[in-house]
């Protein structure tokens, strides 16, 4: 997928003009937010549990060569083949070549962020292959031609009545005067149509919420059901999914699952959780001949080892961009790319490198909320700094934000200058702020007193009057 | 609970740059508060700022800086004490990380981290002191800053104290935890989403009908103010600890002398 | 592709700063953890007598917007999916899978003078009911638990649109680590092992819930109590 993140300022206007997204938002906060306290406080031991993940996947990425060879050896026993692929590139040709070979003219596909990241879909079709998203959220917006604006909830952005539109557009099977207004409506018309898909596609691709290494199991989490149909119809099942995808038991397994929905979601459990094996076995009356399982590292192995391994702890809940008021404020498709939020402000600038994505690290206020419900405990608000750490090294940081925070760090190490400075300042705003006791605007500070006034000192520093002996 | 000196627990006052350029108020009220408490208050000279501005924006060499000394200036008190959160927040999370590879200073930046404690929490969870005499009749609404509430885990301290307060009706916001928006140099860099923020933590603190908005943090505090003002609405903001040491009689945060002209 | 193997696996032990474990490096540590398959971190939830998971699980099942009934005994399974089926004004047509335990349903169908009319195998697209016995049911989230092999489908699970699944009451379970052992207990994995909660459902459009997204509308659970 094309990256927009080197226009992340524009992007934020054009969001924060948008009204149906204002909407969406404002749903997200009191749906996700409220479902996941409700969930998170009737498990006790839900703390404990995030513990225990952040350890498994600390011991799982110490041990990530291992497991995968595990994993690759145990797909290659029950019948199934391993492609390990580099990036995007080596990842979309391989699929394509699998497509061929089983002379496929559509594919289903279940959710993928992964199929995102390859940018897959537009490949597929430059190449005569029709991918049929089947997720209803991914159906969408594919309808729409545009990409998730959410991890979990691709077309949270998108109104019924946009739905409507796209659907009486896609749809001319149907009466041209039917009612769409009712998400009933608009939900039985999709099941219609892609019950047709499931059943004519030759090869179905589904992304993986895990690997097993014990089993070399895939495993999806799905709510609708659209991932199984879409493995267990066509001929050929492609499994998408990147490295650390990896967990070592089914027992390690267990435990993301307990997290998982119930920090997306919160729901207990997801309403389908499969564990696929191979191709369908002899004597099996269905399941696919053919299973194939791309394993995409994609620049995650370089972040081994340095300031951004946690991230690789991920388990793609959502739960940090649900309760991010940055994203809570502009959406996910300001964020440019597939991956949005605070775990894409962290993720991106990793994946296609800094100079593209400068912005996102410092589009945060650092408020923590992201790191408070993060399942794996990544601690996002840290590794953002930390990017701003390498833009600094790197002289990406503006000049003028540079100039002045070295103006500042010279005084605050120089307490008698600094005192004399602050001094003059106090007075200087005071003045300004006059009797109304605030100021619309001051030369150098746009970015403030474009949307909020500044509070006039109270008059004399607090050092100042302290000095010359006033006490409380 | 900690022992204390004879004559009292010795602290040293960080005021923040924050609070000493624009609100001298939150000073007088907050050590009021500490001597009330029974503390022995100093506040070095030599003291500016704790370096979060250089920290966050990436420049970890300058922040370092900082906070060397900060140490030095304040390794010498029994305590450290500040009326905000989040420098207390720096001091007590991110000082030994930051200064981890300096052996000058490593093991110094573990020891202040350890005594560093942002007002509320020093009265209540070190001193266990809710002893306040104050009076304050109107119905206020309460925004948990970020740094505090996250990082030092600060949400009933203020309330314990609050609710010891003459005349006072608390009324919760809607999203009490949600970010106002301020974030350091992010206020000014994406200044269309800070707004966005602010605005809706303006708007829910209407909402709630309260016509004072308190907080423990200068910097968040000037933002809302700002915000309010900006908006042309009559919510007044102030430091918490200005109303707990009865000191909220002067003019709200950008209110000009007689405290009601805008 | 080996050179993209060597590659990646090559990449990830320069940044871990190692080259492969030894045989004894990995089996102090990850093949310990593969042998164990020590289950972690078991909520009290997914704990208590027979009694409190059936419970549990009935009311996690439920709340999970399954609907379940509670019978006594295999003979009573073709007039409890009748009667459940007929309520609701839904075809007593149905298919089911070649296990023995389902035997029973055929000599109940039509043709006998019976309830419903049984098809067994797969499914065909335009079959509305399934009926599918599950290994076992988890206690802790109302969960069932599904498996693939010669006489089961699992499109049984997804293409109808109303599932009735049946499960004994002894073979409920606290959490899915039994789940688990019970699947090791039987032999080599399954091709699939599907956990169900509650009937398909969506969010997709507004944030508004609708059950029946591609899965079926409905999820209808037979808990039989064997009579001894
Ligand atoms: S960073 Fe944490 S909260 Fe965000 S998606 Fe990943 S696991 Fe979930």
């Amino acid at each position: 997928m094309d990256s927009t993140t080197h226009t992340f300022k524009d992007n934020i206007k054009v969001a924060l003009a948008n009204e149906t997204l204002v909407h969406s938002l404002e749903t997200m906060k009191t749906g996700f937010r409220a479902r996941r306290a409700v969930a998170v406080d009737r498990l006790p031991e839900f703390d404990a549990l995030c513990d225990a993940g952040r350890d498994l996947k600390n011991h799982v990425l110490e041990n990530l060569d291992f497991y995968l060879e595990t994993f690759e050896a145990k797909v290659l026993e029950s019948g199934g083949k391993v492609h390990w692929c580099r990036d995007s590139e080596e990842a979309r040709k391989t699929v394509l070549e699998i497509c061929r070979a089983a002379d496929a003219k559509t594919v289903t596909k279940g959710k993928s962020m992964i199929s995102e990241e390859m940018g897959l879909n537009d490949y597929l079709e430059e190449n005569g292959v029709t991918p049929v998203e089947t997720d209803l959220g991914e159906y969408i917006i594919q309808l729409r031609h545009e990409h998730p604006s959410h991890i979990i909830a691709p077309a949270i952005h998108v109104r019924k009545f946009q739905v409507a539109e796209a659907f009486r557009k896609a749809h001319p099977q149907y009466a041209a005067d039917r009612p769409l207004e009712e998400p009933r409506e608009l939900l039985d018309e999709a099941r219609d149509v892609l019950r047709s898909s499931f059943l004519g596609a030759d090869v179905g691709i589904t992304g993986a919420n895990m690997l097993i290494a014990e089993t070399g199991s895939t495993v999806i989490v799905t709510n609708e059901g659209n991932g199984d149909l879409t493995q267990l119809l066509p001929r050929v099942h492609v499994v998408l999914a990147s490295l650390e995808k990896i967990v070592p038991t089914l027992e390690d397994a267990s435990l993301v699952l307990r997290l998982l929905a119930r920090s997306a979601t919160g729901q207990e459990m997801s309403s389908y959780t499969t564990f696929s094996n191979g191709p369908r076995r002899p004597g099996d009356p269905d399941g696919p001949e053919e299973f194939h399982v791309i394993l995409l590292d994609n620049g995650r192995s370089n972040m081994i080892g340095t300031d951004f391994q946690d991230m690789l702890r991920c388990i793609r809940c959502a739960a940090c961009m649900n309760h991010c008021p940055v994203y809570g404020a502009i959406g996910g498709h300001a964020y440019g790319w597939v991956y949005p939020g605070p775990m894409g402000a962290v993720l991106t600038p990793g994946l296609l490198g800094l100079e593209g994505a400068a912005d996102l690290p410092n589009a945060s206020s650092l408020c923590g909320r992201c790191e408070a419900v993060c399942p794996m405990r990544i601690p996002l608000p840290k590794m953002l700094r930390h990017w701003r750490e390498k833009e600094f090294e790197r002289h990406l940081t503006p000049k003028g934000t540079r100039w002045g925070l070295g103006f500042w760090s010279f005084f605050a190490r120089r307490p008698g200058l600094y005192r004399l400075g602050t001094r003059v300042v106090a007075r200087m705003l005071r003045i300004l702020g006059g009797k109304q006791g605030h100021l619309k605007e001051l030369g150098l500070s746009n970015g403030w007193t474009a949307v909020r006034d500044i509070p006039a000192p109270e008059g004399r520093t607090f050092m100042d009057r302290w000095a010359s002996g006033e006490r409380p | 609970m900690a022992t204390f000196s004879a004559d009292g627990p010795r602290v040293g006052f960080f005021i923040t740059c924050v609070a000493d350029l624009f609100r001298p108020t939150v000073g007088f009220a907050a050590i009021s508060l500490l001597q009330k408490a029974g503390c022995r208050v100093e506040v070095p000279q030599t003291q500016t700022c704790c370096g979060q501005p250089a920290y966050n924006s990436g420049a970890r060499a300058m922040a370092q800086a900082q906070a060397r000394h900060v140490i030095e200036t304040f390794e010498g008190f029994e305590y450290v004490v500040a009326p905000s959160g989040s420098c207390m927040g720096m001091v007590r999370e991110h000082y030994p990380s930051l200064l981890a590879d300096d052996p000058a200073f490593a093991e110094r930046a573990k020891v202040l981290a350890g005594k560093s404690h942002e007002i509320l929490s020093f009265l209540i969870d070190v001193l266990d002191w809710d002893d306040v005499d104050a009076r304050f009749d109107g119905v206020v609404t309460y925004h948990d800053t970020c740094s505090g509430l996250r990082e030092l885990g600060i949400k009933d301290q203020p309330r314990r104290l609050l609710a010891k307060v003459k005349g006072l009706e608390l009324r919760e916001l809607a999203a009490p935890e949600e970010c106002c928006g301020f974030g350091g140099t992010f206020c000014v860099k994406y200044p269309e989403i800070s707004n966005r923020m602010v605005t809706d933590k303006v708007t829910t603190a209407q909402a709630t009908g309260a016509t004072t908005l308190l907080g423990g943090d200068t910097s968040c505090l000037l933002n809302i103010a700002g915000k309010a003002k900006r908006m042309e609405l009559p919510l007044k903001v102030r430091h918490v600890v200005e109303v707990l040491a009865g000191m909220a009689d002067g003019p709200a945060l950008g209110d000009g002398e007689d405290g009601i002209k805008r | 592709m080996t050179a993209a193997r060597d590659a990646i696996l090559g990449g990830i032990r320069r940044s871990l700063r190692r080259g492969p474990l030894s045989d004894a490096e990995a089996v102090a540590g990850p093949r310990a953890r593969l042998d164990a398959k020590a289950p972690i971190l078991v909520p009290e939830r997914a704990k208590g007598s027979p009694d409190v998971l059936v419970d549990r699980f009935l009311a996690m099942a439920i709340e999970a917007a399954a609907t379940v009934d509670r019978i006594q005994g295999m003979e009573a399974l073709p007039g409890a999916i009748a009667s459940y089926l007929k309520d609701r004004n839904l075809s007593t047509e149905l298919v089911t899978t070649t296990d023995p335990e389902m035997d029973g349903l055929v000599g109940s169908s039509l043709e006998g003078g019976g309830l419903l009319t049984v098809k067994r195998g797969l499914p065909s697209p335009t079959d509305t009911v399934s009926v599918v016995p599950a290994l076992r049911g988890v206690a802790e989230t109302g969960t069932v638990m599904l498996r693939s092999g010669e006489t089961q489908a699992s499109t049984l699970n997804f293409l109808p649109e109303t599932h009735i699944v049946v499960l004994k009451t002894s073979d409920i379970v606290g959490g899915l680590e039994e789940a688990w052992a019970a699947l090791r207990a039987e032999g080599p994995t399954p091709r699939t092992v599907n956990f169900i909660t509650g009937p398909s459902r969506t969010g997709d459009i507004e944030q508004t819930l609708q059950m029946g997204a591609h899965g079926p509308l409905r999820l209808h659970i037979l808990l039989v109590d064997e009579t001894p």
